[in-house]
């Protein structure tokens, strides 16, 4: 959309004087015989963040963040500077800083020019003003509120809520003139329940490219409070996870964290341009059970991983990942992209202007399958249930992937019975996708709360799956 | 005077300029501080250059109070417009937070009036060329150190110095300059169908503090080779050895589990434990914010207030907790001169290296790496993912991989035998490899 880039000429060029022809210039001065490509990433960005705890509300915080980063590649080398003020001269300098990479200079003029974008999928709105500051203080005390008056037994509850806003522009010698205005806000609810001296915590929330109402709509921010209480509660009559090699059945939605861990990094363009991923040169293999099929989707409406365009201007896309189990493609950037001789799948971002873009997932999840959640369950004689976890980790090259479960039940006799403590799962990411042998067709994305990390980078991420049993999966408890 | 004590003096003033704005738009105190550092990272690649970064950043936070109410904000733009108006954003929050009786500065008798130079600073004055040679070299020696390592995530060199700027309206202000360098390299390692990557890193103050090129890419091959044709074990209880890298974590996890936000909100499994034993009676555990070239050495804590040499476990004995004013305050305490956390900590080893735990050990699990974050700081409820090494008759017999090792951290620490000579010294939070009892592990 060419309103997106007046909005963005608007905030960020204007203020300090720089105009489309600015941009010309300094790309043509980035252009030269050795360069194969050259972009300028501009960022403009406004958070805003507060914290309700002991009932009051303890912090507000606002925090503005603006710079420009400037690239320059030739062959497999990178060239990157960047800088927070936006002056022309300094901008200057960091394109010098940049542009060492390659020894000889000669500059060819550029014309970048904006095109339009096809996605739609999120109102380049601000929400940082959408709810006033005593609407958002009531908000946060009408959470507390609802938290404790679940259950006598809630001790602490610590609520935040964060609202950003994040413009871009971005500017290449390949022409592209592109920017995106892009709303992000998130709710979370940490709770502390305490009964006869044992202390458990539950946590929930949600998030969306929205304005603040959503916590408001459909009562969002009720519904977490509850959420955290009962996590909490349920956590204050679990007994010793088990420990050892297990039937596991993950429930519907945020243990799609599972996907982004067992395959979804290893399916990102660099690490398999490099050959360093257990998918490595992989593409048409059979390497997951023919029951899954995985996407990495950035252009789901709304959503927390979702792009209108990624951060080097690309348009988000629907990727098919693995389909019925065979390896479909992999995630990329223009960089790396370029030198696998394929196309950008718009998956590359960068956490901001201070960083280089990289191949990363959106919203990354499996499709629905045909079995019902309680006949999965009920298949189970002895094994794990895990509805809700905490982060996960992979190391991509040997395939090993954990990810920690905070709510699980023990199943017994196909049914669920205990509640057991966190305990976090261990695996080999094409391993474990080929022991899914069940998929639920209880498709849920998750709530809208994922960050990915890659290399000190954070990235907001969506994941999502149906309920799934995988036939053996080693549970880290500690009751043998 | 040299441009670096030129810039500080500049923060330094922009401090009591923005100060003294908070004053004026009614503020009855407010405090600030203000970071500027400038850096070089260069990464090569199988023996090419992949990146050069020149990076750049600025940072400034401000929190405001009127009278208990309180509001922050933060800029990364430094000019004196976006100054002003930072501080009107966190003005406008403070006339929405809540009255709270513990928030303000720290008391001002507490404000540290020595401010000695900690010799922090030690720039490096290398091209851009003289970085990537010696990425070069140590990349280099990892991948011709053997015939299965077969590709490489590369070698990184950075080299960062900064400024830090505090002041406070009780007229406090102190700022120093450092610096940070490191050399890295991650090598991927081959044999059969395995198929592994570890690395290695060295870190200083200084650059000849530095390990050599070829030694850090040499220990990045070793790492990797040693992991190659990894296998599972048993589910069974056995002691575990954490090698004094990965011990760090543990020393870290006591360390957030003392402190004051930790235990207020009665979010830590040490609560009540001040005065009672939380680990074996030979271990004692230090801080010495004051250490001459330390990575965490500064003479004040977040809020100004004066660091000191002190315990927090005395003969296995919790003696301190790690405090800043409010949680201080909330508790009904004095601060510790915590805030921001501690600064060079330090538990004390005993006479053997790795090699004499593993004899002390005998048989059981060597734990080199960690994943996941499985530690549970309600509860003490510890289950993480493992990779290391399985030990019988005190030798390595095998790689292990793709189990997991849980317990409670409760009884980890009092299960604790040893602490070995190894020190990681890559750290502010120093150890060396710990030796627990037991722990289970889940696997096959």
């Amino acid at each position: 959309m060419s309103d997106l880039i007046q909005i963005a000429q608007q905030n960020i060029l204007a203020p300090v004087g720089l105009g489309e022809n600015d941009l010309d210039r300094m790309l043509g001065e980035l252009t030269g015989q050795e360069v194969d490509a050259a972009d300028l990433y501009f960022q403009s960005s406004r958070l805003e963040s507060w914290v309700l705890e002991d009932g009051i509300i303890k912090e507000g915080a606002h925090n503005i963040e603006q710079g420009a980063g400037i690239r320059v590649i030739s062959g497999e080398k990178t060239g990157f500077a960047y800088s927070d003020e936006l002056q022309l001269p300094t901008l200057q300098e960091a394109a010098r800083a940049a542009r060492a990479i390659t020894r000889s200079g000669s500059s060819q003029s550029v014309q970048i020019a904006g095109s339009p974008i096809a996605n739609q999928l999120y109102a380049p709105l601000n929400p940082l003003p959408s709810l006033n500051e005593a609407e958002k203080v009531e908000l946060l005390q009408a959470l507390d509120r609802e938290a404790r008056k679940q259950d006598p037994r809630v001790k602490q509850v610590i609520v935040s809520l964060v609202a950003a806003q994040d413009i871009i522009l971005v500017a290449a010698i390949d022409g592209t003139l592109s920017a995106d205005v892009r709303p992000l806000v998130r709710l979370n609810v940490h709770v502390i329940a305490e009964h006869n001296g044992r202390r458990e915590q539950g946590s929930s929330g949600g998030g969306a490219r929205q304005s603040l109402d959503y916590f408001i709509q459909e009562s969002r921010g009720l519904e977490y409070a509850r959420e955290a209480v009962r996590q909490a509660l349920v956590n204050l009559d679990a007994v010793d996870a088990p420990a050892g090699s297990m039937p596991v059945v993950l429930g519907p939605g945020w243990p799609g964290v599972l996907l982004h861990e067992a395959v979804g990094h290893g399916l990102e363009g660099d690490f398999n341009r490099k050959g360093t991923s257990a998918f490595s040169g992989r593409i048409g293999e059979q390497v997951a059970s023919s029951c899954c099929t995985v996407v990495d989707d950035g252009t789901l409406p709304g959503r927390r991983g979702s792009l209108n365009i990624d951060d080097e201007g690309t348009p988000s896309q629907n990727t098919v990942l693995i389909e019925n189990g065979i390896l479909k493609g992999y995630m990329q950037d223009k960089h790396n992209a370029r030198l696998m001789n394929t196309a950008s799948t718009g998956n590359g971002r960068r956490e901001s202007y201070a960083h280089l873009p990289m191949p990363r997932m959106t919203n990354t999840y499996m499709l629905a399958g045909e079995h019902n959640p309680e006949e999965i369950i009920a298949s189970v004689e002895r094994g794990l249930y895990a509805v809700n976890f905490g982060g996960g980790q992979v190391d991509i090259t040997s395939g090993k992937f954990v990810f920690s479960a905070s709510e699980a039940y023990l199943i017994e006799n196909g049914k669920v019975t205990r509640p057991v403590k966190g305990a976090t799962l261990i695996g080999n990411g094409p391993e474990a996708m080929s022991r899914i042998s069940m998929v639920g067709d209880d498709l849920k994305l998750d709530k809208g709360v994922g960050v990915c990390g890659k290399e000190g980078q954070s990235v907001p991420v969506g994941v999502g799956q149906p309920t799934l049993k995988l036939d053996e999966l080693t549970v880290g408890g500690t009751e043998q | 005077m040299s441009d670096m004590k030129s810039r500080q003096l500049d923060l330094q003033q922009s401090v009591e300029e923005l100060l003294q704005e908070a004053k004026r738009q009614g503020a009855s105190a407010a405090e600030a501080a203000v970071s500027s550092d400038a850096g070089l990272s260069v990464t090569v690649r199988l023996g090419e250059t992949e990146t050069i970064e020149h990076t750049r950043d600025n940072g400034l936070g401000v929190t405001v109070y009127f009278g208990h109410r309180k509001g922050s904000a933060s800029t990364s733009d430094l000019s004196p417009q976006a100054i002003k108006e930072t501080v009107e954003a966190a003005c406008n929050f403070a006339r929405y937070t809540s009255e709270d009786d513990c928030a303000g500065l720290a008391d001002p008798s507490l404000m540290a009036t020595e401010l000695p130079d900690l010799d922090l600073y030690h720039p490096w004055n290398q091209s851009v060329e003289e970085a990537i040679e010696l990425a070069i070299r140590c990349e280099t020696a990892a991948r011709e150190s053997d015939d299965r390592i077969f590709n490489s995530e590369g070698a990184t060199l950075n080299s960062h110095n900064g400024l830090q700027v505090y002041g406070n309206t009780h007229g406090f202000i102190g700022g120093y300059p450092s610096s940070r360098h490191s050399l890295s390299c991650a090598v991927l390692g081959k044999q059969g169908e395995s198929m592994q990557r570890d690395y290695w890193y060295t870190l200083a103050r200084k650059s000849e503090q530095l390990d050599g090129a070829e030694s850090v890419g040499e220990m990045a091959a070793k790492r990797t080779l040693a992991r190659l044709n990894g296998r599972r074990i048993k589910t069974q209880q056995a002691p575990v050895l954490f090698q004094a890298d990965v011990a760090v974590g543990l020393l870290r996890s006591f360390v957030g589990a003392i402190r004051g936000s930790s235990l207020y909100r009665k979010a830590s499994f040490l609560l009540d434990q001040l005065g009672k034993p939380v680990f074996p009676s030979f271990i004692n555990i230090h801080e010495d914010p004051l250490l001459s070239g330390g990575l965490a050495s500064c003479a004040y804590d977040s809020e100004g207030v004066a660091t000191s040499r002190k315990d927090f476990i005395q003969d296995g004995v919790l003696s301190s907790y790690v405090l800043d004013s409010y949680a201080a305050r909330k508790l009904g305490m004095q601060t510790t001169g915590n805030g921001g956390g501690v600064r060079n900590l330090r538990i004390n080893s005993g006479d053997q290296d790795r090699q004499g735990l593993l004899k002390s050990m005998q048989r059981g699990l060597l734990v080199t790496e960690l994943m996941g974050q499985g530690v549970n700081m309600v509860t003490g409820d510890y289950s993480r993912g493992a990779t290391g090494f399985w030990i019988e008759n005190g030798e390595v017999q095998f790689p292990v991989e793709e189990i997991t090792i849980a317990g409670n951290m409760k009884e980890m620490f009092l299960g604790l035998q040893e602490v070995g000579s190894d020190i990681e010294t890559r750290s502010s939070v120093q150890t060396g490899s710990w030796l627990i009892d037991n722990m289970m592990i889940a696997g096959e």
